[in-house]
């Protein structure tokens, strides 16, 4: 096996970085894949809680990389999949703890066991995001279709092709597609325009993320879920599949209303 | 386009074009390092050298970036004087 490592990044705070993880990681799972999430957030821990899996956790990230345990022995198992797997944050110490050289060397073990390392990064641009992105093949970067956050994304983006791991992808979260066609919110070709990078997942403001996160069942899992569906395409598109664009469209036609989305004119 | 419709129909911009106009020139700047302050001093530098070899039209001279995908590129465009003028 030799497994790809994907860095999932945004630079701001708060934008959907670890509901991606959680759920990107159980899509391909559910894909078939054999997956190993790890939480690089130290000292402010949560993809465990966003997968439901805070109850077994023993070892974490740090014990691996301090020699306390084994690998094999930080990596929480999911019951629902066997093939799905968590390496978590600690959630006591802080970013320090861990080195951009121990995080190429973890996962270049993980390699061997995975088809699939997802790595949640941290917020900012410090040392817990060149911890995120050392060992990275695959970077993508989370924006929500606003200014604070596309420019912290546009920034980290520079930060990345710096580091020659670009070009990223773009997975732009938390799109309203009413506020779209009023023009009280960037499009999708707006936001593509501006960052100049190639997209990867739309994904729709959708309540059902939340109330799926408030039980530990993230959203993918939810086949009615609009946002689920787009996590699940995620995953189809890093396994190489050409899926379409998931029409947002709540009355209108289909096809006009995903043009509208992506273009913001009516 | 829909900035070019919206100034005929004396709409006042959407919000997400507002967006989109200070995005387009934060993000310029970010990634160039370089503010309004230093492109106009910038400007005001090129053309003292390049008054040195040629007259130029100073009132006319334009800089700006552009913006091709993540690829930044400084245009200058400067008018020389024409001969007639010069002689005057």
């Amino acid at each position: 096996m030799n497994g790809k490592v994907v860095a999932i990044i945004s630079g701001k705070g708060g934008v959907g970085k670890t509901t991606t993880a959680a759920n990107l990681g159980i899509a391909l799972a559910t894909l078939g894949q054999k997956v190993v999430c790890i939480d690089t957030d130290i000292g402010l821990r949560n993809l465990d809680v966003v997968l439901g899996l805070e109850n077994r956790i023993v070892y974490d990230l740090v014990d691996v990389v301090e020699g306390r345990c084994r690998l094999t022995q930080a990596m929480v198992r999911d019951r629902r999949y066997e093939n799905l797997h968590l390496i978590p944050a600690a959630q006591t110490r802080d970013k320090s703890a861990v080195s951009a050289s121990d995080m190429v060397r973890l996962c270049e073990e993980l390699r061997s066991m995975a088809d699939w390392i997802v790595i949640d990064s941290p917020a900012g641009i410090e040392r817990g995001f060149r911890n995120a992105i050392a060992p990275a093949d695959q970077v993508l970067v989370i924006t929500n279709p606003e200014v604070s956050s596309l420019r912290d994304a546009d920034r980290i983006i520079g930060l990345v092709e710096a580091e020659e791991k670009g070009p990223a992808q773009l997975i732009i979260n938390r799109i309203n597609p009413e506020m779209v066609k009023r023009g009280d919110m960037l499009s999708i070709s707006d936001v593509i325009e501006l960052l100049a990078i190639p997209l990867i997942g739309i994904v729709p403001e959708d309540e059902t993320v939340l109330i799926s996160t408030n039980s530990g069942q993230p959203v993918v899992l939810n086949e009615k879920s609009k946002a689920g569906l787009a996590f699940l395409n995620i995953g189809k598109r890093l396994l190489g599949e050409e899926v379409p664009w998931v029409s947002l469209n709540v009355k209108a036609g289909l096809l006009s209303r995903l043009g509208q989305l992506f273009s913001g004119e009516t | 386009m829909t900035s070019f419709i919206g100034r005929i129909l004396k709409k006042p911009p959407s919000s997400a074009l507002q967006a989109k106009e200070r995005l387009h020139l934060v993000l310029v700047h970010d990634r160039t390092d370089l503010s309004s302050e230093d492109l106009k001093k910038l400007k005001d530098r090129l053309i003292q050298a390049i008054s040195d070899f040629v007259e130029i039209d100073a009132d006319e001279t334009e800089i700006q970036i552009q913006v091709e995908g993540r690829e930044q590129t400084l245009i200058a465009n400067i008018p020389l004087r024409s001969p007639r003028r010069r002689r005057k």
